[in-house]
């Protein structure tokens, strides 16, 4: 642990309102864009007729995918996002013109004006009816509404059920999640006298902005200068969206030669962007009567809506990750991505793990349950230890593997062994029934095989003593900037103060990828460590005559720089000056790239990931026998993080992560009707209040990661992939009823 | 549109609105009080939280035409005060901001709820915030943050 306060370089401007969100910035002479939508959800030969809306005074423009310079589809890995539909209405989501207007109000009722045509066909609805042999083929690419499957085929599971004492067969289902960051997607653009196009955006990857933007203009990627500014959450949720709303303002600023503003309201954001997938989950799994799981069999399906996005990535984590932390040799898994009409999605914080864990944790105890044997002992002598294979083949040798002591942390905090034999079964003398359950996992850290996993730091020193820091990490709100600083204040050995966190542009930082997947402590801090090495080489190669000895004697600690002796130190006001007057630049650059990764598509083997988070965490809950209301008691949460750079900010992400999979246990569900989101604010769609949240406990468990240049892994994403299985087993304990579904609910009828 | 008199963070205030608008876009466009956020519109969210003669409401769901000699105040005129010094000191020691969007409303809910009782128990203070939506902190340090600024700002509320 490096520290232990609470630091945050952007703490204050935040809590003063200081600091400045996309609709917070304003240019004179800014234009205001609004998106137009039809009620259309499928629709061939769309014709747009925006001649209403131009009469509106004050209404300057109506786009169209006519007026697009560059190519209207775009996306992450297949090209099919339509930024603006051509002829092609594929959801409810679409967008089919953009108005631009003096005002807001002014674009809002002209909006209102733009009339669209189409012939609408029959939408597909449902993964069911987009699977049909004749059904109707969604995506504008493929011959199919499977746009992915992933197999793995690890031994021979079909072999090994015969041998086993217990086969247990369940199907599960989860919800569509929002990810519901405060600040809708927001953008403004502003043309520069050079030809740049500025953009500030509420995104959480300013790279993806700047492709999504470059692809819609059709203009280099140097003609986009893409800034961080402070984002209201994303949760992977700021992406592609947030990308295309920069990108469509971006279009505006180009062809108007002004600043073009939009604005998001909240009812866009639900209606317009990915949501996560929910997943059809079928297992079958094989038990001996120890309790040792022989063999696997799953199927998944998850609704990728009407566009593919990222989920061939999100549904080969699923598949990469499809039982567990355990160690088990027969597995046969095929997961497929499936179109239909639906709004489509994408990534959100957990990707394609919290519908998997939901699953498999649950089957967990009811192992348990079947065989009698308690649910510690099936997990720990079915989970990965020390040196164990994965299934995908993967040895876990290269870090410590922490599970078992995870675990116990979590049992010893919370009680569980005194609990769980208190727990009703469904049977109490007052009104309320009484459970705790618990659940584990493992985390592949970073990308993984899914993609290329690099990041870039730069140092940069002043005459004065200051330094400059920035890297290719994105902050969201998580708080990485901060990481950042503390771990380079740890390597050159100075305080804090020093350093100025300086938020990059696209234009000064090599891309690094997206601030996703649990990467950003990791890759980040390492390519500090990087940087900061070169620094101090550098450094030490033009000050060590200064300081009587070799560059290698030189050492950095204690806010200054020595040589040998305590005699001979330069404070860094006179190193810098120093390293000016030898016309040397005081500046270096580091890249961190991931360890290695290896994967086998057609077989699904590999060694996935570079090292993994382990995690455990339970939940107390009650269960009302009249209303079937649960209530949530308590919540502990262990995970084995590497080490922590910033302690507090470590147990914020935790109890953040855990509220919001609180909510995909309670009482989070995007609703629809014939392919309209009918839960478009947060009067429908229940993200938790402070009211609905019980005492959480946040332990924090450190072994540091070899793989990792600063020893920290990250924690974002497993704070909140397990605790939907953890709250569904308590329910289960409580009431003896298993709900396989997602938010959970009690039907009271059944408690009688 | 008609004058609407009012006083803002402390000073008088007159100028020409249409009384059918909204508080939060009148604060924020046309006065420029950016810590005043939008989040919902629809008042489920608490970001554009505002005090109107001293009792919380949310600014989306107030017509202007409603705030004729009354008095509003958003942080930007508490954060010099000892009491915003006090909850904003408070808030940022104990972590309870992430992405910072929601942190003003917060703020704000929380002088309310300090100013009428100084001494907050734990579900006094969850009742008092239950307002207010956070997507990133689980509340927990929010909560702490509060707690602090009761301990600290002893007379101050």
């Amino acid at each position: 642990m490096i520290t232990e306060k609470t630091f945050r370089n952007d703490g204050y401007a935040k809590v003063t309102g200081r600091a400045a969100y996309a609709d917070d910035i304003s240019f004179a002479g800014t234009l205001h864009m609004v998106p137009v939508y039809s009620d259309l959800i499928a629709a061939n030969n769309v014709v747009v007729d925006a001649s209403e809306a131009m009469k509106v005074p004050g209404c300057i423009r109506v786009l169209t995918a006519k007026d697009v310079p560059g190519t209207t589809c775009f996306g992450q890995i297949e090209q099919d996002y339509p930024m603006l539909i051509t002829d092609t209405i594929r959801s409810w989501g679409d967008v089919v013109a953009l108005v631009i207007a003096e005002t807001r109000t002014i674009a809002l009722e002209a909006s209102e004006l733009v009339v669209v045509h189409g012939d609408p066909v029959k939408p597909v609805l449902t993964i069911e009816d987009a699977l049909k042999p004749y059904a109707r083929v969604v995506p504008s690419y493929g011959d199919s509404n499977i746009v992915v499957h992933h197999r793995m085929r690890h031994g021979d599971p079909e072999a090994m059920f015969d041998q086993c004492e217990l086969i247990i067969e369940e199907d599960f289902e989860t919800q569509i999640i929002e990810q519901g960051y405060m600040e809708p997607e927001a953008a403004i653009c502003v043309p520069r006298h050079d030809g740049v196009i500025e953009i500030y955006g509420s995104m959480q990857h300013p790279f993806s902005t700047r492709r999504f933007t470059g692809a819609l203009l059709g203009e280099p990627l140097s003609n986009i200068e893409v800034y961080t500014i402070a984002v209201g959450g994303g949760f992977g949720g700021k992406d592609d969206t947030a990308a295309i709303v920069c990108a469509r303002a971006a279009l505006g600023a180009r062809l108007l030669s002004r600043p073009v503003k939009m604005t998001y309201s909240r009812e866009w954001s639900m209606r317009e962007s990915y949501k996560r997938h929910p997943y059809k989950l079928h297992y079958k799994v094989g038990v001996t009567s120890e309790g040792q799981i022989l063999a696997v069999k799953t199927q998944m399906y998850a609704d990728s809506g009407a566009y593919l996005s990222v989920t061939p990535w999100v549904t080969w984590r699923s598949t990469a990750q499809c039982f567990g932390p355990y160690s088990i040799e027969h597995v046969h898994a095929d997961v497929y991505g499936v179109a239909t009409n639906n709004v489509f999605t994408g990534a959100m914080r957990g990707f394609g793990s919290p519908q998997v864990n939901f699953a498999t944790e649950q089957l967990i105890d009811m192992i348990a349950q079947r065989l009698n044997v308690h649910p510690l002992g099936i997990r720990r002598i079915n989970m990965v230890k020390q040196g164990s294979s994965t299934v995908t083949g993967q040895v876990l040798d290269q870090h410590t593997v922490s599970m078992e002591e995870v675990m116990n942390s979590t049992v010893h905090e919370i009680g569980y062994r005194k609990k769980y034999d208190r727990c009703s079964h469904g049977v109490s003398e007052t009104d309320e029934l009484y459970g705790i359950g618990l659940s584990i996992s493992y985390r592949g850290a970073s990308l993984g095989a899914e993609g290329m996993d690099f990041c870039s730091a730069i140092i940069n020193g002043q005459y004065d003593g200051s330094i400059l820091l920035e890297t290719g990490i994105h902050e969201n709100g998580q708080g990485s900037e901060s990481v950042m600083m503390i771990v380079l204040a740890e390597e050159l050995g100075i305080q804090l103060k020093r350093i100025r966190y300086r938020r990059s542009s696209t234009s000064t930082i090599p891309d690094s990828g997206t601030t996703v997947a649990t990467r950003g402590t990791i890759m980040g801090s390492s390519s500090v460590v990087i940087a900061a090495k070169n620094f101090k080489e550098l450094l030490a190669t033009h000050l060590a005559e200064r300081l009587k000895c070799t560059p290698e004697e030189v050492t950095f600690h204690n806010d200054k720089i020595w040589g040998l002796t305590f005699a001979q130190s330069l404070t860094w006001e006179e190193a810098m000056k120093e390293l000016f007057l030898q016309r040397v630049t005081p500046y270096a650059f580091g890249t961190f790239k991931a360890p290695d990764v290896s994967w086998d598509d057609t077989v699904g083997q590999g060694n996935a990931y570079f090292t993994y988070v382990y995690s455990c965490q339970a939940a107390e809950v009650s269960v009302n026998k009249k209303t079937g209301k649960i209530k949530l008691l308590n919540v502990v949460a262990s995970h084995d993080i590497g080490k922590a750079i910033n302690r507090a900010m470590v147990l914020g992400q935790i109890y953040g992560g855990v509220t919001q999979g609180i909510g995909m246990a309670l009482s989070e569900e995007i609703k629809r009707e014939d392919g309209k989101i009918t839960t478009l604010n947060f009067d429908t769609y229940k993200i938790p209040r402070i009211t609905d949240l019980p005492e959480m406990t946040g332990i924090i468990v450190e072994n540091s990661d070899p793989q990792s240049l600063t020893g920290a892994k990250g924690i974002g994403e497993p704070a909140l992939e397990l605790i939907a299985p953890a709250i569904a087993n308590a329910v289960y304990n409580a009431t003896g009823i298993r709900c396989t579904s997602l938010p959970l609910s009690i039907d009271p009828q059944e408690l009688k | 549109m008609s004058t609407i008199t009012f006083r803002l963070n402390e000073k008088n205030i007159s100028l020409e609105a249409d009384p059918a608008s909204r508080l939060l876009d009148l604060l924020r466009e046309d006065l420029g009080l950016s810590a005043v956020k939008e989040g919902c519109g629809e008042g489920e969210c608490g970001a554009c939280s505002v005090l109107k003669d001293g009792v919380l409401v949310n600014s989306c769901m107030v017509p202007v035409g409603t705030i004729e000699h009354c008095s509003i105040e958003t942080l930007e005129g508490l954060r010099e005060t000892d009491e915003g010094r006090c909850i904003i000191e408070a808030f940022a020691d104990t972590g309870a901001v992430q992405c910072g969007f929601c942190t003003p409303g917060m703020v704000m809910a929380s002088i309310a709820l300090l100013r009428s009782n100084a001494r907050p128990t734990l579900e006094e203070i969850k009742v008092a915030l239950s307002g207010n939506l956070c997507r990133c902190t689980g509340y927990d340090m929010i909560i702490k943050g509060v707690q602090l600024a009761a301990e600290r700002g002893d007379g101050i509320w």
